[in-house]
């Protein structure tokens, strides 16, 4: 009911003006903006941290920080790029474009919407002050592993705590309007098995929010008893077990990392077939494919711990049902290749961070698999190794998917386009980047140098040397990425309803810049002949 | 055909419910944590004796001594972190038959000026020993009191069943000691 009044009150102007439009704005275009913009001021902040990191990597011996600082960098650098920065870039984009896929005039419950937005930027500053506070920010790795985040934290924990409480609130709130939004809102004619892959992994990833985000509020609460009113969850004198701990994280964290990878795949393949000219190859295998995954995710977690003392049997159910994961991973490559097989491909900005992504990706999956053998991981536990492939997939994973939805969807939102001399600049400037960045890692672990340290044996120094470099690299051309959006915004050429050739879907059947308010009135499903799913 | 339905169709109603089935879910897997996961973990530690967290006391049993299987017993005592105390075996080896009850102590003693209370929290190896190695008494029931400067011999009796796996010819027993007074502090102050 709501969202039809407001509808109706605002359709024939466009936002409100000055900031309100912006505190009080129930308009998906809008949110999807204010947490697309988020995500990258978190970026460039978990990047700076990320920075100072390298930079003390950059030579052995301490030079720049002290060790009690720079486990505070490495700690907030994980939890702000995991919870600042991928996640709200998904929301965004999620925001942004699902209502304008299944067309539906905007998202399900458009205040909570607000609200689970406005939140965040409480949560991250809570969590950025920490820095200033005396003890200093949390030092116990993004994993905040019991009893290092209780019995030997500094006293800024409990302000962690509640950061997370808020953010899990948030992600709670926005996965419930996803569902909501895309069960109920379909334009007639858009049924389950027509709609968009994007909006399929998010429907999936925001089930997985549901499922695993109390569990994370669960665990913070049990930490938070812990330090504050003497329980003894995670207190083995108590009667209690830090082994818990991480049972209960992984259980959380295993879905997590899929939380950050699943609307990732939803939007290569709405590019690459845009690129390719081609129809997406084995559309139902990719949907019960993204199932899959989702599943598994919730089997798996101990493998995360192989090495705290797990049974002979157990180590092995978990190395197996994280094999397992190959197979349904391999489905989507496989699809995504076979996309791309004689199709008229060309390689515009997006395609290029697309195309990027399956291959860096499928790399960072290897590597994963490597670390699935159980006996194996007992050498690579803890080492860069592990460093190398979770950065691998979130990286060149994630972030290329991220950046390529940017340059793909930004002529619509902005209605400009965006210079392609400069993105292609930023695309291989990234490209090259990241992989001087995190390849020498590999090496770095395989020989056994230990995460988490500032400090390192000489024999690490020249691979260290050249991955600080690759960081450096990497991390300026970000800013490039921040000029080429600006430049877009204020001085791009206009770009047209449907700036790419192959492109498909609802969303480029609206003018660009996207109006306030679309689909008011349903569009006809089954008029838009390139949304049949037919396969051949 | 369900999916031809219109919007307002859709709508009334649908969010309504889709919202209380989430929140359901959200609020089912809190609870799931705190009264499924956290039990069930302990539960699953105490059946399969991963942890080699021995459980509470039980009652001598009239086990036939296999004389012919001698299992060598070791005892290792550890203090936790900032523990102050002087905490160690009476005797670090015996060699126990299966069925016999044997008896052994631990020495401990607060090398402090302040009174404190400690509690020892065993573990045992190799894991699968567990659910074998009964204690009939053990200083780790309970906690322990020490003056400054006091020292006690805490006993431990135990005995080990026949059916211990053929393949176990030792068994390690660690003890860490903890330092609870603050918590005892806390606990005695609440009431």
């Amino acid at each position: 009911m709501t969202t039809a009044t407001h509808d109706h009150d605002h359709a024939h102007h466009g936002p409100a003006k000055g900031i309100t439009r912006w505190l009080y704005t129930t308009n998906h275009k809008d949110i999807g903006t204010m947490y697309l913009w988020f995500s990258f001021a978190m970026f460039l902040l978990g990047g700076t941290f990320a920075m100072v990191i390298r930079a003390e990597l950059f030579q052995p011996g301490l030079q720049l920080v002290q060790p009690e600082f720079f486990n505070q960098m490495t700690t907030m650098h994980g939890l702000i790029m995991v919870f600042g920065a991928v996640m709200p870039a998904f929301v965004g984009l999620a925001n942004w474009m699902i209502p304008m896929m299944i067309g539906a005039p905007d998202m399900a419950l458009p205040r909570m919407n607000n609200l689970s937005f406005w939140i965040l930027p409480f949560a991250f500053a809570m969590l950025a002050s920490t820095l200033f506070m005396e003890g200093g920010a949390p030092n116990f790795g993004w994993t905040f592993y019991a009893p290092l985040s209780t019995t030997y934290a500094p006293p800024s924990v409990t302000f962690f705590i509640f950061a997370v409480h808020i953010m899990g609130a948030s992600s709670i709130m926005g996965a419930i309007n996803i569902v909501a939004t895309i069960l109920n809102m379909r334009a007639p004619g858009m049924t389950l098995m027509r709609m968009p892959l994007f909006v399929w992994t998010w429907l999936i990833t925001a089930y997985l929010l549901i499922a695993v985000m109390p569990v994370l509020a669960g665990v913070v609460t049990m930490m938070l008893m812990d330090i504050h009113f003497g329980t003894a969850f995670f207190n083995a004198a108590g009667g209690g077990s830090p082994v818990l701990f991480q049972h209960v994280f992984w259980f959380f964290g295993h879905p997590e990392v899929y939380i950050m990878i699943l609307p990732a795949f939803g939007i290569v393949s709405a590019i690459i077939p845009a690129f390719a000219r081609k129809q997406l190859f084995g559309y139902s295998s990719m949907v019960y494919a993204t199932a899959s995954i989702a599943f598994l995710s919730f089997i798996v977690w101990a493998h995360h711990m192989f090495t705290v003392g797990i049974p002979f049997l157990g180590e092995a159910f978990f190395m197996w049902a994280t094999m397992l994961i190959a197979v349904p991973t391999g489905v989507k490559v496989f699809n995504w290749v076979t996309t791309m097989f004689r199709g008229s491909m060309t390689f515009e900005t997006p395609m290029l961070f697309a195309v990027c992504f399956v291959v860096l990706f499928t790399i960072g999956g290897f590597s994963g698999l490597m670390l699935a053998v159980a006996p194996a991981d007992f050498q690579y536990h803890d080492t860069y190794f592990v460093v190398a492939h979770f950065h691998y997939v979130l990286v060149p994973g994630a972030v290329f998917s991220i950046m390529a939805a940017v340059y793909y969807w930004l002529p619509k939102w902005s209605g400009k386009m965006y210079n392609e001399t400069l993105g292609k600049v930023h695309f291989w400037l990234s490209f090259v980047g990241v992989n001087v960045l995190f390849f020498p890692q590999h090496f770095l672990g395989l020989a056994g140098m230990p995460r988490r340290i500032p400090d390192y044996a000489l024999q690490f120094a020249d691979f260290n040397m050249i991955s600080s470099i690759g960081g450096f690299l990497f991390g300026a051309s970000q800013l490039l990425f921040l000029y080429i959006v600006v430049h877009t915004i204020v001085a791009g050429k206009p770009a047209k309803a449907k700036p790419w050739d192959g492109a498909e879907g609802l969303e480029w059947s609206v003018p660009s810049p996207a109006p306030y308010h679309t689909f008011e009135t349903p569009p006809d499903i089954d008029k838009a002949p390139q949304l049949d799913r037919k396969e051949p | 055909m369900s999916e031809h339905r219109t919007d307002t169709e859709r709508k009334s109603g649908g969010h309504h419910s889709v919202v209380v089935k989430s929140l359901l879910a959200v609020v089912g897997m809190l609870a799931f944590v705190f009264v499924g996961l956290v039990p069930m973990y302990n539960l699953i530690c105490e059946w399969t004796g991963v942890t080699g967290r021995t459980t509470g006391a039980s009652e001598v049993q009239n086990f036939v001594v296999a004389e012919d299987r001698p299992i060598k017993v070791q005892f290792l005592a550890t203090n936790n972190a900032d523990m102050p105390w002087e905490f160690r075996p009476m005797v670090k080896q015996v060699t126990a038959k299966p069925g016999e009850l044997v008896q052994v102590n631990f020495y401990a003693r607060n090398k402090t000026r302040r009174d404190m209370t400690a509690q020892a929290i065993p573990s045992l190896s190799p894991f699968e020993s567990t659910p074998y190695f009964h204690k009939t008494e053990c200083f780790c029931f309970n906690q322990q009191p020490l003056a400054a400067g006091e020292d006690v011999e805490m006993g431990l009796v135990f005995q080990i069943d026949p059916d211990l796996p053929d393949w176990v010819r030792t068994i390690s027993l660690s003890y860490t000691l903890y330092d609870i007074t603050e918590q005892q502090e806390v606990a005695s102050a609440k009431p």
